[in-house]
């Protein structure tokens, strides 16, 4: 019975994957992508990783599919002029085998793994009782490999002054997109009124309780940033102005403690990003307390996309 | 077998019934408003049932109340997004 | 209990997935905008008696965020869909 489920999972993101790249319409592929993400987050609890599905959940379901249809809708102007570029069908066929020989690779490896596979993982469980943390996934990103946690934040914002990098040199301060507007009584404007205390509550919720199960700072933020970008969808709120001081002062604001708990272990125990015994739980809060409103305006603002208009 | 038991398997058999009796309206139904509604109101009801049928075997009060929060958070968005999806297929129906 | 739980969110699944082939096919892109939906509460039930089966707590936390997020990407695709005016004008002034 349980492998008639897995087989099921299985076949609906391959056939959910054939039908993304079959489809003729911008619009309908990007719908099945978010459809895409969505299976792979039962697939992922299938295969008992509670994390990943959360993140997949979050990332690959909500936020992915917003920003490819975003970008589809811009995209429609010129789409009937992307059609004739169309690469030619041997083309295609070429890219086809390519992906099929890689796939095949990946199948064999994978099925020649040694049984049980080589893993860290009994490592960090004989360890973790030093990082005072319960989930093993929080101890290993936030404690063993705090350094490439601290990376990927910062790199998340280099990625936003890129996005921001496209604005319009006249534009450059201002506010990104353009202003969205919905009748303050009808059903959309009544959705971003009552879902987003809820959807903040949720996430709220599961950042706190990623220090002993499945969650943490980056899942938390998503329905943040979602619930965020909700309320600005409905025209119930504009998009801030990217030269705002506080909006700068929050994405800043998490790699710098990042950076600075970071010196304070040098300075303390003796390597960068070392956390002195006892102070684990306290250093590993600090951090998420800062990282997760960094989080939360990274995501949200590069959805929202280069500043468009410019401040008066 | 134990009565809590029994009422889980019959509830979530009713849900997953409600499933089915909202795929087959989804594929019979003509039109898109139709299918709309086969969609968001027997697929949210299955949805129901089987939380329904999944409270007697959770551990603890928090789980059983996430568990109904998640329906409410279905329904709630479902029937806003429903009516949004319906206003959109109706405009396109009316530029078209 | 555990083969009982399991073979619902079979059942389950099968019928996002004939739903899915269904909807993805459908005539414009209305019919698309349901497929987020279907997931949205199919998707959502075969992942709670999936938890229920294999006895993992947690699962319910991904079925929250999986109801939060699939409401807003429904959103953002009906937004996105409708080109020009306010998706949400008042009741159209009918002949």
């Amino acid at each position: 019975m349980t492998l008639l489920l897995t087989v099921g999972i299985a076949a609906l993101i391959v056939a959910l994957a054939i039908w993304t790249i079959v489809a003729r319409d911008t619009m309908a592929a990007v719908i099945g992508f978010a459809t895409f993400g969505l299976i792979l987050t039962l697939a992922w609890v299938r295969l008992f990783g509670v994390d990943i599905a959360l993140t997949e959940a979050a990332i690959g379901g909500g936020l992915t599919g917003a920003l490819l249809i975003g970008a589809a809708a811009h995209l429609r102007k010129t789409e009937i002029a992307a059609h004739a570029d169309r690469v030619g069908m041997s083309t295609r066929i070429c890219a086809a085998l390519l992906s099929a020989s890689v796939t095949v690779v990946l199948v064999f490896c994978v099925l020649a793994l040694p049984d049980p596979a080589p893993t860290l993982a009994s490592q960090v469980a004989a360890n973790i009782a030093v990082t005072e943390v319960g989930n093993p996934i929080t101890a290993v990103l936030l404690a063993f490999r705090a350094m490439d946690t601290m990376l990927e934040a910062i790199v998340l914002v280099f990625a936003l002054i890129g996005v921001w990098s496209l604005a319009p040199d006249n534009a450059w301060g201002g506010r990104p997109g353009l202003r969205h507007s919905a009748d303050p009584n009808g059903i959309l404007a009544y959705l971003a009124r009552v879902l987003p205390p809820i959807g903040i509550i949720v996430g709220l919720y599961i950042f706190w309780v990623g220090a002993d199960h499945p969650g943490g700072k980056f899942q938390g933020a998503t329905i943040i940033a979602a619930m965020w970008l909700l309320v600005i969808m409905a025209g119930l709120a504009d998009a801030p102005p990217i030269s705002r001081k506080w909006l700068r002062i929050g994405l800043a604001g998490g790699p710098l403690a990042f950076i600075a708990v970071g010196a304070y272990g040098a300075f303390a125990a003796g390597a960068f990003l070392a956390y002195p015994v006892g102070f684990a739980k306290p250093l590993i809060i600090v951090i998420e307390l800062a990282l997760m409103p960094t989080l939360a305006l990274v995501l949200a603002l590069m959805l929202l996309g280069a500043p468009q208009r410019a401040i008066k | 077998m134990s009565a809590r038991d029994i009422f889980s398997m019959a509830a979530i058999a009713a849900g997953a019934i409600f499933f089915l009796a909202g795929t087959v309206g989804l594929l019979r139904f003509p039109d898109t408003f139709t299918r709309l509604h086969a969609l968001t109101k027997s697929d949210n009801l299955g949805l129901g049932l089987v939380v329904m049928g999944l409270l007697p075997q959770v551990d603890s009060v928090l789980a059983g109340l996430k568990l109904i929060a998640v329906w409410l958070i279905v329904l709630l968005g479902s029937a806003g997004t429903s009516q949004l999806i319906a206003r959109a297929a109706r405009k396109r129906d009316l530029d078209a | 209990m555990t083969e009982f739980l399991f073979g619902a969110a079979t059942v389950v699944l099968i019928m996002v997935a004939v739903g899915l082939m269904r909807i993805l096919r459908g005539p414009g892109d209305a019919d698309r905008l349901m497929a987020v939906n279907l997931l949205g509460t199919g998707g959502i039930a075969t992942l709670l008696l999936l938890g229920a089966a294999v006895g993992i707590d947690s699962v319910v936390d991904v079925a929250l965020t999986l109801a939060l997020l699939a409401a807003f990407a429904t959103i953002a695709f009906v937004k996105a869909s409708t080109p020009s005016s306010p998706d949400d004008s008042k009741p159209e002034q009918q002949p």
